[in-house]
Order: structure tokens, then sequence, then C-alpha cells
């Protein structure tokens, strides 16, 4: 029985699909049969980031309205066969999708794969509650900026809530240099505001975009610093205990985060 | 033998006349024998008005009892009624005294979006996030962050304050009182309370030990007690 984990931020543009096609990626990498979901209807991206985009023919869509079987709409990933992709469609639009439609299709993905990634679109309406819908477990994406801390404490507080753990947190594009100047909210800032676990952070690399331009996700990449964070972040989603990653060589920021991390611990 | 019974006793203080009315007989007897007392004692034109506290004892009395006893009193003019005091109170009326004065004890974080609202004093052990919002008809005592929006004394009570271990709020609400935050970028304050300040006639923010002697009375209990 596979479980199922929501990757969502109510703002946009933090990185949820970015982040959603890496850690099932890295997953894969681990040998663990994974399903991504993207339930941006309207909006699809993942297939592009994943490199996939040419190869749909059926979407979530279709199979919610009983226009195709769920294997059919299913897409293999080309690079290994512990990855499949359902796509979103393009044409429609959120109100498209039901919970119940969602919870089905979880449902019986779960008895197949191990971990089913569900990226929610931005925003908190009917899309946001469709995919938080079947998800046993919950990932909130922020970037260190006011405005995306804001949303996410929002967010957290629609997915307490819902019938699952308590959310855990993922900081994206960290940028050093700002951070050390004091322009950036700082990690531990961060997480004493919206007082939830952290599962990760991943520091602001050019190989993310460079890499989802290509349609490979970074995660594949051996020795990105982004692709060893996303990587990390799957060890932990399995359970391992990884110490978090050092932003820079600068001994500041790595006292702080050695010491966040020695307070958690 | 009924009529012999004083039913109304006046006695007169440096601050007016206290009307002591018979708890045990019937209204109808009150409200006759009031009409004479009144007339009998009534200030001539010349003297000052006088003020009358009316004294009712067990007695319980309907608003519209009052009413017309305050009209019986104050008919000439000459008297005005400061009170009427009675040491019964209906049920109902108790039961809403005891939970507006209760302390309702929570334990969360108060998200961006969310809103907590409570009947009494509110006692949070949590944060109030920024966007969050805590409104409570006493005060607010809050052992955590308070970076959202603090409402005490929300239907009207001046008296209520605002208490929390850290304090960099987007707004103070007491009663019909609103402070927001200064515009430049500012350090919150640790252990501080915000309440009214009469003379300034707005929120000010001070120290928790100011309270001691700005607000003795913290219950509401005990502040209706003495005051109605």
């Amino acid at each position: 029985m596979g479980e199922a984990i929501v990757i969502t931020s109510g703002k946009g543009g933090v990185g949820k699909t970015t982040t959603s096609a890496n850690i099932g990626t890295a997953l894969a990498l681990m040998e663990k049969k994974v399903c991504l979901i993207d339930t941006d209807i309207g909006l699809r991206n993942l297939d592009v980031i994943m490199g996939l985009e040419n190869r749909i023919i059926y979407d979530i869509v279709d199979v919610i309205q009983e226009r195709c079987k769920l294997k059919q709409a299913l897409i293999k990933d080309k690079r290994f066969d512990y990855l499949s992709l359902l796509p979103a469609a393009q044409t429609s639009d959120k109100s498209a999708v039901t919970t119940d439609g969602m919870k089905q299709i979880i449902s019986e993905l779960k008895q197949e794969y191990d971990y089913i990634i569900i990226d929610c679109p931005a925003g908190i309406e009917q899309g946001f509650q469709n995919a938080v819908a079947g998800a046993d477990k919950a990932i909130v994406v922020t970037t260190p900026e006011k405005s995306s801390v804001r949303d996410a404490d929002r967010i957290i507080g629609l997915l307490e809530k819902e019938d699952m753990e308590s959310p855990r947190l993922i900081i994206n594009r960290i940028r050093n240099h700002m951070m050390k100047n004091g322009d950036m909210l700082e990690i531990d800032e961060i997480i004493q505001v919206l007082s939830i676990d952290l599962i990760g952070i991943v520091i602001d690399d050019d190989e993310v975009i460079k890499a989802s331009n290509k349609g490979e996700p970074v995660a594949l990449q051996p020795n990105s610093k982004a692709s060893i964070a996303y990587r990390n972040i799957a060890r932990r989603i399995l359970g391992e205990t990884v110490p978090l990653q050092s932003l820079e060589d600068e001994k500041g920021v790595l006292y702080k985060v050695k010491k966040f991390f020695g307070m958690r611990a | 033998m009924l009529d012999k019974k004083q039913l109304i006793t006046i006695k007169g203080t440096r601050d007016g006349l206290t009307l002591f009315i018979d708890e045990v007989c019937s209204y109808d007897l009150v409200v006759n024998e009031l009409h004479a007392t009144i007339a009998e004692s009534s200030p001539k034109e010349n003297e000052p008005v006088v003020s009358v506290k009316v004294q009712l004892g067990n007695r319980f009395l309907t608003e519209q009892q009052k009413k017309e006893l305050t009209d019986i009193i104050t008919k000439d003019h000459r008297f005005i009624v400061e009170s009427i005091e009675s040491s019964v109170i209906r049920r109902e009326e108790a039961l809403r005294w005891k939970e507006h004065s209760d302390i309702q004890a929570v334990s969360r974080v108060i998200r961006s979006g969310q809103v907590l609202e409570v009947t009494g004093d509110l006692l949070l052990i949590g944060d109030v996030n920024p966007g969050g919002k805590v409104v409570a008809t006493g005060n607010i005592y809050i052992m955590g962050n308070l970076h959202g929006i603090a409402h005490a004394g929300s239907i009207g009570d001046r008296q209520a304050f605002i208490a929390a271990s850290f304090m960099k709020p987007n707004q103070l609400r007491i009663a019909d009182y609103i402070s927001r935050a200064p515009d430049y970028e500012a350090d919150g304050v640790y252990m501080e309370c915000g309440l009214v300040d009469e003379e300034q006639d707005k929120i000010v923010i001070d120290r928790l030990q100011v309270l001691s002697h700005k607000r003795q009375v913290l219950s509401g209990f005990e502040r209706r007690m003495q005051n109605g």
C-alpha cells in the first residue's frame, strides 16, 4: 500500500512543480515505484519539466470522466520503469475534477505504487481542495520571502483541517549571499513562524532552470547542489536521517544551520 | 395591620437619599406607598435636586417595573434616580456574566487567515502569526508571539487589555480603539501589554508590571460584581 504526498505552497512560482518532479525522480532513483500526478488543470507543467509532453494521449480529466482507463492515461518515464506520470488536462479547467474523483484515482494508484506525488496548483480554491483530497501527507514549499512564508502559513492552517499528518517544510531558492546580508528571511526565522518540521533546504541553483528547460529533472545530475538537496529530501521521506546540506563554505550560515539542526535533533 | 408596617424607609446620607423598599410585600403596595412617600418628602421648589438610590433587597423587578418606579420618583423633577440595586439577578443574566468572565485556554498556532473568537478572557498558548486574528470579549493573554491582530473587549469593554510574551502585532484593538504598527521597521517587545490610556485616549503599550496598578481587578466577574 503506497503513500500519497501532496506538494503545495499557496503562492505561485515558488517551485512546487520542480520540487514534485525532482522528489519523484530521486525516489525513483532509489528504486521506489513512484507516480507523479499533475493537478494543475489548464496550466499543466509537470510533463514539460519531466520531458514527457509529447507522449500525452489521455489525461486526468479523461480518467475522471471515464473516457479512458487509469492505466491508459499513465505515462511511463523514458528513463526509468519505476516512474510514471498522470498528466493534467490542458483544455478543461479546475472544476472538471472532483475531490471524490481524485480520492478514487489515488486509492487505485496506491495499490500499484510506493509513492504518489501530487503536484498542487497555486491558490486555495477548488484545485487545492482536489489536490489534498486523497493525500496522506503534505509537503509545503516556501521561499525565504515574506509573502511566500505568509501564504505557506495560510496553507498550513488549511492543511491542519484535513485528515492528515502535520505537513513538512521545504525552503526553496535560498540565495546564500542575500541571507548572509540579512536581505532574506533566515531559515530558523521561517521555521519559528511556521512551526512545522523542516524536511529540506534547496539553494537557488542555475542548474535547476537549465535542467527544467531540457526536460531532465536536476535530481538526475550527480553533483549539483540542488540535485543533492532533492536526493536528501527523498532519503528523509524514506525515513533516513540526513544532515542538512551546508549552504556554502561560509562559517556563519553553516554554524546557524548546524545550530538549528542540533536544536531539532 | 399591614398599613402600620413601614414598607418604604428613607435614609439620608451625604450623597443623597437611599430608599429601602420592603422585599416581601406585593409590588402594587410598593407602588401605592411610593406615591405617598414621594409626595411627602419631595424637596421644595427652591431646594436643590436630590439624588436617590433605591435598595430593593431580595426583590426582583423587571426592567418595566424599574422604569415605573423611576417614573414615580422623578415625576416632578425634584429627585433623580442614581441607581436601583437588588441582591438578586436572573439566572440567564448570571450565566451570561459567568460566560463573559471565564478564561478560555487554547493551545494552538493561529495562522494567517485564521480567526479565533472567544467569549470571556482568552489564554492562548501558542503564536498568532501575521495575518491571524484573535478576538475576545474580555482580556487576551498570549503565551507566545503576537504577530497578527488581537482584539480585546470586543463588545465594548475599554478596561480590557492584551498581554503577550512577545509583541510585534499588525494591529491591537481594544473595544472601539484601533492602533497599528508603525510604518518603519521596529523590533518587537518582550513581556508587554496593550491597554487603553484614558488621558491620551488611545492604546498604549507598556511593561506587564504596570497592570498591577492600572488594572487591579483582572477578572471580568469581579469587575461586574463591583460595577453592576
